[in-house]
Formats: structure tokens, sequence, C-alpha cells
């Protein structure tokens, strides 16, 4: 990508399945004052433009935006809402940088599910009001419908979907932020209670809450910000088809064509051998192969064998949710990509402490916005600028 | 890079806005879309990116309603992203668009901004209570009606205007609606009949407030070397500028939209704007009740404090004035879907700048206009310039 950004400043809240004593704003807040710090920022008014990623719904507030700016130190700057994944935020930066007319970028999202009662209705409200809600069905039984298929299609096996959530919990114990680090059997996995079959309860990440806040800023603020920026080599965002009838079910284009996009923005000819670790949406144990496979890392039905034979754990060939991912840490929703990114940028500045991987010059990190859309982000993180 | 200049407005469409659709928001979307693609005799094809605009997901009642009306967008297998600002989305999102472009990173982006209110029964004025904070204002149960009341006495007791200054707006708009052909309101009215309208809530009256609607409008930009060769007449998006103030809508003085000014200050900037007065031929604020086209004239260096209102009673922002103001009919006579409202705008300054405004066109040569929206809390200002 040429005309680089670079993440200058991270800033995040201890992820926790229930925050009773803080509102998102003081989440949020504390977050800021981190990044704004780890950036070097001598005052937030250094800031040009903020963008938060939200949702209304899952907020509990129509037109949510009205809430972003006072927290951030955005009050009476250029500030707006994407509905997104954190990851659709970066690029939305890297973006407004690229305009020229932006040197410095704040980018937002926060999760505090521990508010949401009934999150299985709200996102019954994502699917389409005439065709697929007077059906009544719950919206992980899509994700089951999508697992089904993946299996049937790709040859993989519930065991890889089991061993998945394994790694992941077994990753998590390395990784002060996590929640959900277990030390499990494939037959505690496939045991777990049943959901939607064939999914199992084990194979579904738990929400967490948490805030994060990045600063993104051109080549020439960043290295005077901070030694070691973190640069953005490519973003790639795609939607396949919102409506259940119509979507690839055996392609995943989604992670496929954003994949492609990022690689292309990253000059990467063959992601297998020029990417070191990747950090992919796990919410459901099958998504981590999926996407994986769609991403190209892996050829169809060659990710779970993969992960049997060691690849994707952190001293494998493919390290893969070294973070422990969605499933070890906790799902943040739309917030996820935050999870992804503080891991890139650790891995990458080498303060990863004892999951720090032999070899993190770049990494991959990718979001989904989950059931029941068709919605995914890459975005190529890199020690090197282009 | 500067963005200015860089990308320009190739095509534009929209739907009738009305009180009830019958299409649902996806053919609402579609139709717009179809339009703005045979304006400038394209395919989806040739469309890199989509963005999407819509205001809050309780209108149609769709969680994630970007998601939703993606493919209805033309979206299907594009990169898509759904941005928001409140009211202030329907110009926002062309300013999306440009971001878009002018980084470098597309060619071709369409931007689509949809609003289907009448969903929400009885009246979509109940979503609107759901936006004021769940803790400290919620429980009063305030609606819009009441706190744009609040603002626009605040503005009237600051400079000493009054409800009939302020009805000339209502006249001029719905007046110049009639001839919109996609218009929910325009009709013939006196100032005595706006003055003589149902109070709503002091000072508001009915025909000083804009209807809820349901529509759609679609744009399509494209950077230098595209839009020359999709159009003879690309019209250049000269300037942008977006700026949010403060949640606490209370502890500021509402008789100013100093949000405003900073939006607008940093179009002009990046247009090389020194004298808009001067230099703006024609303006589009965002006008959902009266008194808010005076304010918002007045940020954005239109007219001086508290004078815009005298701008409207003499006739200058008349379709034939110096500084022709909505001449597309505003809000509040061609209708208010909130996020189509304020693109509906920006396609009336692209067909007026074309000379395509037909029976609306302003006379002489136009050269750059200003469309400009606002919302969420009284914060958000949301200003582009464009140029032929």
């Amino acid at each position: 990508m040429s005309n680089s950004v670079a993440i200058v400043g991270m800033g995040y809240t201890s992820p926790r399945p229930l925050t009773p004593e803080v509102s998102y704003k003081e989440m949020i807040y504390e977050a800021a004052i981190k990044a704004y710090h780890d950036a070097n920022l001598p005052s937030h008014k250094d800031i040009d433009g903020f963008v938060t990623c939200a949702e209304d719904f899952i907020e509990g507030t129509s037109i949510f935006d009205e809430y972003t700016p006072d927290q951030l130190g955005g009050v009476q700057k250029p500030m707006h809402t994407i509905t997104g994944d954190l990851l659709h935020g970066i690029a939305t930066a890297v973006m407004n940088i690229q305009t020229g007319q932006q040197d410095i970028v704040v980018v937002e999202a926060h999760s505090k599910l521990s508010n949401v009662k009934s999150l299985d209705h709200i996102t019954h409200y994502a699917t389409d009001p005439i065709l697929t809600r007077p059906l009544n069905v719950n919206p992980h039984a899509f994700a089951a419908l999508d697992m089904q298929r993946f299996l049937h299609v790709s040859k993989n096996t519930l065991k890889h979907c089991a061993e998945v959530v394994i790694k992941n919990k077994r990753n998590a114990f390395k990784n002060d932020l996590s929640c959900h680090a277990q030390n499990l059997t494939v037959q505690e996995v496939l045991d777990s209670e049943e959901t939607f079959r064939p999914l199992t309860h084990l194979q579904k990440a738990s929400p967490v809450d948490g805030a994060f806040v990045f600063v993104l800023a051109n080549a020439k603020k960043a290295k005077k910000l901070n030694k070691k920026p973190i640069w953005i080599r490519g973003c790639g965002w795609i939607s396949d088809s919102p409506s259940l009838e119509t979507r690839a079910w055996d392609t995943c284009d989604y992670a496929k064509l954003s994949g492609q996009m990022a690689y292309r923005q990253a000059k990467i000819k063959n992601p297998k051998t020029q990417i070191d670790f990747f950090e992919i949406d796990d919410t459901y144990a099958f998504k981590e192969l999926q996407h994986l496979e769609a991403l190209g890392i892996y050829d169809k039905g060659k990710s779970g064998n993969a992960l049997l034979n060691g690849a994707l754990d952190p001293d494998g060939a493919m390290p893969t949710n070294v973070s422990g991912g969605t499933l070890g840490v906790g799902t943040f929703h739309d917030a996820s990509g935050g999870l992804r990114t503080v891991e890139m940028i650790k891995q990458l500045r080498g303060e990863a402490g004892p999951r720090q991987l032999k070899k993190a010059n770049t990494g991959l990190a990718f979001s989904w916005r989950g059931v029941p859309t068709t919605s995914g982000i890459t975005v190529i993180y890199s020690r090197k600028g282009a | 890079m500067s963005g200015k200049d860089e990308v320009a407005i190739v095509g534009a469409g929209m739907t009738k806005f009305m009180r009830r659709a019958k299409e649902t928001p996806k053919e609402l979307c579609f139709e717009a879309v179809r339009a703005a693609l045979d304006s400038a005799e394209m395919t989806l094809d040739d469309i890199d990116c989509v963005i999407h605009g819509t205001a809050p997901d309780a209108f149609d009642g769709i969680h994630m309603k970007g998601e939703y009306l993606s493919d209805g967008s033309g979206a299907f297998k594009k990169p898509y992203m759904r941005g928001y600002v409140g009211g202030g989305t329907g110009v926002f999102s062309p300013i999306q668009g440009w971001y878009h472009i002018a980084s470098g990173q597309f060619e071709t982006a369409l931007v689509v901004c949809e609003e289907k209110m009448s969903s929400f029964q009885p009246h979509p004025q109940g979503a609107f209570l759901t936006i004021f904070d769940n803790m400290t204002e919620r429980p009063l149960k305030p609606n819009l009606l009441w706190i744009f009341a609040l603002e626009m006495n605040r503005y009237m007791q600051t400079y000493g205007i009054t409800i009939e200054d302020i009805a000339h707006v209502s006249v001029k708009n719905k007046n110049n609606a009639i001839k919109h052909p996609a218009a929910q309101l325009g009709k013939e009215i006196t100032l005595e009949e706006v003055v003589n309208s149902e109070v709503l809530a002091w000072p508001v009256h009915r025909e000083m407030v804009s209807p809820t609607s349901d529509g759609a409008c679609a744009v399509i930009l494209a950077n230098k070397k595209r839009a020359k060769k999709i159009t003879p007449k690309p019209i250049w998006i000269s300037g942008v500028g977006w700026n949010l103030d403060t949640s606490y809508w209370t502890n500021r003085d509402l008789a100013y939209p100093q949000y405003v000014e900073n939006a607008a200050r940093l179009a002009y900037k990046m247009a090389g704007i020194k004298e808009p007065k001067k230099q703006i031929n024609i303006v589009e604020p965002y006008d959902p009740f009266a008194y808010k086209e005076c304010h918002h004239l007045e940020g954005l260096l239109l007219a001086d404090k508290g004078k815009a209102p005298q701008l409207a009673i003499d006739g200058v922002t008349q379709r034939t004035g110096n500084m022709p103001s909505c001449p597309s009919g505003g809000l509040l006579g061609v209708g208010n879907p909130i996020a189509a409202a304020g693109l509906m705008k920006v396609c009336e300054l692209f067909w007026q700048l074309r000379g395509e405004a037909e029976a609306r066109q302003v006379p002489g040569k136009p050269k750059y206009g200003l469309a400009q929206a606002w919302g969420d809390l009284m914060q958000v200002g949301t200003v582009i310039i464009v140029r032929n």
C-alpha cells in the first residue's frame, strides 16, 4: 500500500465478562488515555479525526454516534461512526489519512455486551424481516448450517473443530487478557451442551466487555511519534449477499475476496510464505479453519490436518490465534478486531511476553461480523513499511 | 494528495419521497441505484466500492441495517461500508465516498442513502425516544420536536427574531418544491397559512417542520481519470468538512451551531474559498425545521449572526435571488427521509451545476454549490462543496 499509514499507539481495558462498576464511556476513556500515552501524543488536540465502530441495537441507543466524542477528546473534531468491525474502522482511518487531509486519526470500538440482556433476540432482528424473520429461527442455527456445509465440502471433521477450541483456549493461558483459558479434551468439547447440531456450547466464543483505542498516523508523523510504528500494509473488505438464499455457502467469498484485496495492496503473492502469523475470526471453532482456507493459507480441506500436525500452534509453521482468539479471550463482537490488532502490535513490537513468536515480521488479522452477515475484513500489519 | 477536485460526481438518482412507500427498504435502494447508474450510463461492474448511509436502525426495525441493505445497494461481493452521523449522514456519505477515492484505493464509488420511516408504528417520532441519554434524559421522555423547539426559541430570543421572519423560509421552500418531481410536500402556501398552522411545540408550527418520509438517493463518484471518460460534465468535489460536538447538548449555547462553522471552515479551506458569501452560488442547507435553514446559513458563514431570516424576507435566497437557498424545495418541501434527504441536496447541486434542473434551474451560470446536513443531538455538521 503506497502512502503508508502506521499504528503508533494502542490502549485497551482488561476484558471481563461483567463490568458493572464502569460505563462504556469510562472504559473508552481509560483505553483512550492509554493509547494517547502509548503514542507519545503531546495532547489529544493533535488528533485530526476520530472513527468509532458501533451498532445501535447492541448499544441500546439509536444514533449511537451521538455519544462518542467526549470520552475520546473528540469534541468539535471530525468524527464519524462506522457500523463495522474495528478493522473496518482501521481501514477507514487509513483512507482518511491517505487523502492528505488528516495526519493523525483515532479508531475506537468497544463491547459492553454484559449490558445486553437478549443478544440472540437482537441478532434475530438482523435477519430479513420479510423472508427470514417470520421463520423464527435462532440466528446461531445459520452458523450450524454453515458448519454442516463446510465440513461436508471440505471433509474436515468435528474433531478438527474441537481441536481449534483446545488450541485457542490453551494459548489463552499465556495471555493476560484472557477470560476463557481452559484445558480441554476433544471429548469434553464435543460432549458439551449441543446448541445447534453440530455446534456445541464450547465451540462458540463467549461475550466479554472491553474497549480498544488505536492511534494511526501518516509516515511522517508516525516516525516522529513512536520508535516502533506498526505499518498497515493492506486492508481488504468485502460483503457477500446478506440473504441466506443467494450467498456463497461453499466458498466463503467474503473472506476469500477480502484477503485477495489486502494481498494486492500489500504486494503479497504467496500468503503461505510471506505472512508469519494470523489472528483469525474464531467466533465458532469451524470458522477459524473455514477462514484460513478461504484466505488461501491452506487448500480446501487441508487446514484440519495441519492443525492436528501442530502447524497452527505458536511454534508451528502458521501460528494462528496465539492470543487465544475469541474462543480463549472472549468475543467483543464488532470490537473483536481490537483484540486481533492488539496481538498484532504486541507480536510485531516484540512485546508479547511469554507467547512472543520467534518470527513476527508480518501478520494478518481477519474479522467477520458474525451471523447472519457475510461481511469480512482482512488487515495486514508489518514491522516494516512499504 | 490534497483531495481537492480529484473526485467528481458523475451520476445521480433518487426515488420519489413519500409518506408510505410500498417498496421494501432494499427496493428503495435498488430504485435509486438504478437511476444513478442509468444517468451515468454505467453498470455495477463499473463500481469499485459501495458506501451506504442510513440513520437509526430503529426506523426499519432491522439490526445491522447496513448489512441488510447491502445487496439492494449493489454491494454484492464488493467492498462495502456503512457510516453514519445521524441526520448529518446524507451529506457525510458522499464525503465517505470522496475519501474512498481520494485515498487512491478506488477509482469509482457508489454512494446510497436510504430511509424508510413509515415502518415504525404508529409514528417514527417514537424511534427518537431512544436517541437520548439512557440515564439522564430518557426518563424525561423528550422528543425531537421539544428539543428543537428549545433551540428555535433560543435562536429567536438571542437575536430578536420573530416567527413571521422564520416563516418566510417555509413559504420559499414549499413553493420551490412544487417544481420538484420527487417532492412530497410541495405546495403553494402563504405566510399567513404558515404562521396560523397548528403549534406542535412552541414556537414550532406544523408548516415549519419537515414531514416523515420514505425514500432513497444515490450518487456515483469517480476519480479524475475515470470521471472524464464517463461524462463531459463531471461535478467536482472541491471541499469537504465534518465536525461533531459534545453529547452534552444541554451544556452549550444553542443560539449558534459552532460545529457547522467548524465543518464549513474545513471545507472552505480545502476548496480555497476565502469569501463564501461571494463565491458560493447555490446553497442547500439542512432545513428539517424552517429556523434550521437560517441557523445553518449563519453557521456556514453565508449570513451574519441573526441576519439569515432577512435573506429570505428580502428574496436573496429565492431561486432567482443572489444566493438561492434550497432551490430543490429542501426537506420542508421535498421531504425528509433522514439520510436520503441530505443526499437529495447533493443530487440537487449535481443537477443545478450541470444545468439539468429543468423547471428548478437557477438563473445565471452557478459555479460553486454547497450542501450541508446536520443531526444527532443538535451536534453534527457535514459540509460538501462542489463545482462544475
